[in-house]
């Protein structure tokens, strides 16, 4: 266990290294120009672009720009020319905001992807499980920013079943934190929901003819046992893991449209805005934040492979950070 | 050794339904199963000892499946009786061990874990109690260190330990008759040399009753005590081991023995074989299954043969028209054994 | 060791090695062991005969097969095809050799490509290597799938559409297509019903008379191969423990491990099989990666001393062309252990 922890620590740190010089090759050096004057924002004058060189090492070599670029990143020492506000301080904001999305849906996806998986391969080959699985197909077409910004409208502010976007502070009023988190929570699992319903159906079709599962019948176990405790148990090993990464892609800023649309100034949607604006620091702040999450996720996911299918040992095969 | 039945088979049919048709798995299967004896199922893929033995435990259950006759197990039905009530019944008084240990335990749980789970589903044991009765049958089986071997995954037993454990599994519940699935195929010679060794001894120190499936004659000569012969989803022979190996009255047991490579004779010129492939299950030949493949099929082959005792013996039956005596005279080849090509 | 006669040997293997390595490390891949499937295996195998390669899972006999064909590169040691080296020897060497040598799988459903047809799978080889095309490649084809025993017509027929049997017999044309010296048979049978596995055995038979194969017959059944061989050769955790005529083995073994072998395999015939000494080899085959000290069969011998675990026994001929690797062998001269494992003697 020690030598995986050494072992992934070490090609998590190469892995971030990797991701840093790529986006600082790709925000600041490659794109033609001066990357001062695209940091300084809209009408800057020439002392502000100046000044802007000068902090961020413009004039000097590559090695040393990089650097002074990570140092005032892990300093927390960035700020956006565009908004004058301190990057790291935003990101911080918004982390409770994209957490809450994030954690609840991919409980909700979870759940009922699990739930429909189960359900439509029980049923395999009949006429609930075709139908059933083109709403799946249906659920994985749409796109999030379409369904979200039709839910939006027409339940939000047309109907006023819901709130029309924007969030409420857990710590302020847990009731209405919930309350706007429905929609979109609603909204960013219908995608996975149909694909991790597939999945699901895909294993237990594949786990039902096992061997091991006709021994347990063999062995006189109720058939609800059987299901769950051989059947499912299996099936849901190659699941739990896809969900560990979909859910670290999710929190590094892939709930970027749900969020916008939705208005709930999350991570993602700090991102989108500085995109938008072709805004570079906290471009490069939130793709540090978004692969560290990834990185880390994705260690966890491969010790609870480890743990839940005792066949794989940490050790023995590589593993990407 | 009692004479009174444990098993009683009555006209075993099972008819699948598949995406090219139907196919009569099994067509009128009957036999007994005495107390104490080991008897051994023997044919080639396709000839529906897999299917036969998995019914009588209720596994080929389902919307595609046709199964009609009876099969009684120390009085209780096992064909009509209710799903609830077959899951009492195996993995119970009925238990059944599979050809490929590895595939047959699930790899994510311990060993030990899924004995205890086989006991206490159909006893009223703790778990302190369930675990020490599960290292006690590890035990048993010749398992060493049976205490830290129960704590193993499937994956970290060998292949010969791996169908102990099976084994272990299917006596947990001390069941009245045991049912083994090819279970030495997949084994090394004398790892099987060594499972052969183990069933037989709980046979004879616990009279367990078993039903050995095979295609290997070498196993049925080691330790069946009754044989029936199947084929394309037929008995066509059954009688005592000895009546079989030496007095077979079926050209296909013939070629069966003809065509076995045996350790202790010289090589021979040219092997018998049995020309063709066994009927597609589709489609059956009218008449006697095995006349497309028999060289001594006649008029009467057309007809449908019965299953019935021809040689003397009213225990020992056979589904072939031919007289005892033009049997016993042309399953004797050139070479002076027994075989299927006519001297 | 020349055991062939005196002709000149098809086929000489000499300390030949293959391992596979283990590796671990903390931040980079260290070899740290390695699964010694083949360690040291040397014989020689003459034109037109049948050598049986036999032994239990783990001992390497497939490895060795595939060894010899360069189809894995060895780790060390000589194999010489009709007088040339071909040990290590770069593919362009190789492939004019490669028409010499062919191999028959084991798996009938496993080694035919489901996307082919019959046709180009027999076919391909003589494609390959631009003996025939066109008209004449197709009659070639047709005419091996004839002597195979399969109808011209199933030219067009894709894998699936053949019984286990019939693969097989796909699989033997398409090895004679090139007209190989020799062929090894990576247990051909052992995937079919015993009453198809006859009708191969009789196939490779004519077959090898008809086109002058030597073969090389890998199996773990040693009833089959009694019937195939000339010669046998038995492998233990990579090595060649015993090496001798089947007749001479299978009457008169003189290594403890093919006694057990033999032993163990149950003989169709109540009578005969109930009047051996049963002899049943307690424990299991050890880790290829982890052989034991000096004699690799010591820890599961009934016979074993002190010796069998300091000193490795080197292959001796301690019968008349039998040779084997035991310090304590069995039916040699007057006085020593004797065994019929097999019931021949009865």
């Amino acid at each position: 266990m020690a030598r995986f922890v050494v072992r992934r620590l070490f090609s998590m740190l190469l892995v971030l290294f990797a991701v840093s010089v790529l986006t600082f090759l790709i925000f600041n050096v490659i794109p033609n120009g001066d990357p001062a004057v695209r940091m300084a924002g809209k009408q800057p004058n020439e002392e502000q672009i100046e000044a802007i060189r000068k902090e961020w090492g413009f004039d000097e070599n590559i090695v040393v720009q990089y650097g002074t670029t990570m140092e005032k990143l892990f300093t927390g020492d960035m700020i956006s020319y565009f908004t004058q506000l301190d990057v790291v301080d935003e990101i911080i904001k918004g982390i409770p905001r994209t957490l809450s999305l994030a954690v609840g849906a991919a409980i909700i996806w979870m759940a009922f992807g699990v739930g429909l998986g189960l359900y439509t391969a029980m049923r395999a080959g009949k006429v609930s499980d075709t139908f059933l699985t083109v709403l799946a197909l249906i659920g994985i077409s749409m796109p999030v920013f379409w369904i979200g910004a039709l839910m939006n409208h027409y339940l939000g502010f047309e109907l006023g079943i819901f709130p029309n976007g924007g969030y409420v502070e857990f710590t302020e009023n847990p009731a209405d934190w919930f309350y706007h988190l429905i929609l979109p929570w609603t909204a960013l699992s219908i995608l996975f929901i149909g694909v991790y319903s597939r999945v699901l159906r895909s294993n237990v079709l594949d786990t039902i003819n096992e061997d091991y599962v006709r021994t347990a019948r063999a062995k006189g176990l109720s058939e609800r046992r059987v299901l769950i405790k051989h059947v499912l148990r299996n099936s849901l090993i190659p699941v739990v893991t896809l969900w560990g990464l979909d859910f670290a892609v999710v929190i590094g800023g892939g709930a970027i449209l749900t969020e916008t649309v939705f208005n709930l100034q999350g991570v993602g949607q700090y991102a989108a805005d500085a995109i938008g604006q072709l805004d570079v620091p906290p471009i490069l702040a939130v793709t540090m934040f978004g692969a560290f999450f990834v990185v880390v996720v994705n260690a966890f996911v491969d010790i609870a492979y480890a743990a839940l299918d005792p066949r794989i040992r940490l050790e023995s095969g590589s593993s990407a950070a | 050794m009692s004479q009174t039945a444990i098993l009683s088979v009555e006209d075993l049919r099972v008819r699948f339904q598949t995406e090219d048709g139907s196919v009569q798995a099994v067509s009128g299967v009957s036999f007994d199963v005495r107390r104490g004896e080991v008897l051994a199922i023997v044919g080639e893929s396709g000839c529906g000892k897999s299917v036969t033995a998995m019914s009588l435990m209720g596994l080929t259950r389902g919307p595609n499946a046709e199964i009609t006759g009876r099969a009684t197990l120390d009085g209780t039905e096992l064909i009509g009786a209710g799903d609830t009530e077959l899951q009492r019944i195996r993995g119970n008084t009925m238990a059944m061990v599979f050809q490929d240990p590895m595939s047959s335990m699930n790899p994510v749980y311990k060993v030990g874990d899924q004995i205890v789970e086989q006991i206490q589903a159909h006893r009223d044991v703790s778990d302190a109690d369930a675990q020490e009765q599960a290292v006690e049958l590890l035990d048993a089986v010749g398992i060493p260190g049976a205490a830290e071997r129960v704590e193993s995954f499937p994956h970290e037993f060998s292949g010969g330990m791996r169908q102990r454990a099976m084994i272990a599994m299917g006596l947990s519940t001390e069941p009245d008759l045991l049912i083994a699935d090819e279970p030495t195929t997949a084994l090394d010679v004398t790892i099987q040399a060594q499972i052969m060794r183990l069933l037989r001894r709980l046979n004879e120190e616990r009279g367990l009753s078993t039903i050995l499936i095979t295609h290997d004659l070498g196993v049925v000569a080691d330790i069946a005590d009754r044989v029936l012969v199947m084929y394309a989803g037929e008995i066509v022979e059954s009688g005592t081991l000895d009546q079989i190996f030496y007095d077979p009255q079926h050209p296909y047991t013939w070629g069966l023995l003809g065509s076995v490579m045996r350790l202790d004779r010289p090589r021979s010129e040219r092997l018998a074989q049995i020309k063709g492939q066994p009927p597609s299950l589709l489609r059956p030949p009218e008449g006697c299954k095995f006349r497309p493949r028999c060289p001594h099929a006649f008029e009467k082959c057309v007809q449908h043969p019965v299953l019935e005792a021809r040689g003397g013996d009213p225990a020992h039956l056979d589904r072939c028209w031919l007289d005892a005596e033009r049997k016993r005279a042309v399953r004797t080849t050139a070479t002076g054994e027994i075989g299927l090509e006519a001297a | 060791m020349a055991d062939t006669n005196g002709a000149t040997p098809l086929l000489q293997v000499t300390d030949l090695v293959k391992h596979f390595p283990i590796k671990s490390g903390v931040l980079v891949d260290r070899q740290i062991g390695a699964v010694r499937a083949v360690d040291g295996v040397s014989f020689s195998v003459a034109p037109g005969e049948t050598l049986g390669l036999v032994g239990e899972s783990g001992c390497g006999k497939s490895t060795l097969a595939r060894t010899i064909l360069q189809l894995l590169e060895p780790t060390a040691g000589s194999v010489r095809f009709d007088g040339r080296e071909i040990a290590g020897v770069g593919r362009r060497e190789l492939r004019p050799l490669r028409r010499e040598m062919q191999m028959i799988f084991q798996d009938p459903y496993a080694s035919l490509n489901p996307r082919k047809r019959v046709g180009q799978i027999v076919g391909s080889p003589l494609k390959l290597h631009g003996l025939a095309e066109g008209k004449e490649l197709r009659g070639q084809v047709e005419e091996l799938l004839d002597r195979v025993g399969l109808a011209p017509e199933h030219y067009n027929r894709y894998p699936h559409e053949f019984s286990g049997g019939q693969r097989q017999r796909i699989g033997i044309a398409r090895a004679l297509a090139l007209r190989p010296k020799l062929i090894i048979a990576d247990e051909p049978v052992s995937a079919l019903d015993v009453s198809i596995q006859a009708q191969i055995i009789n196939l490779l038979e004519d077959l090898q008379d008809e086109f002058k194969l030597t073969y090389i017959f890998v199996a773990h059944d040693l009833g089959v191969v009694r019937h195939v061989a000339d010669r046998v050769a038995v492998m233990y955790l990579g090595k060649i423990v015993e090496l001798g005529p089947a007749d001479e083995v299978y009457a008169k073994p003189v290594h403890p491990y093919t006694e057990a072998l033999l032993s163990a395999v149950p003989i169709p015939d109540p009578k005969t099989n109930a009047a051996r000494t049963e002899r049943v080899l307690e424990g299991d085959v050890p880790s290829p990666a982890n052989p034991p000290e000096a004699c690799r069969f010591h820890t599961r011998c009934p016979y074993a001393t002190e010796i069998c675990s300091e000193v490795e026994p080197e292959l001796e001929e301690h019968r008349r062309r039998q040779w084997a690797a035991c310090h304590h062998p069995l039916n040699v001269g007057a006085g020593g252990r004797t065994s019929d494992p097999a019931g021949l003697q009865a």
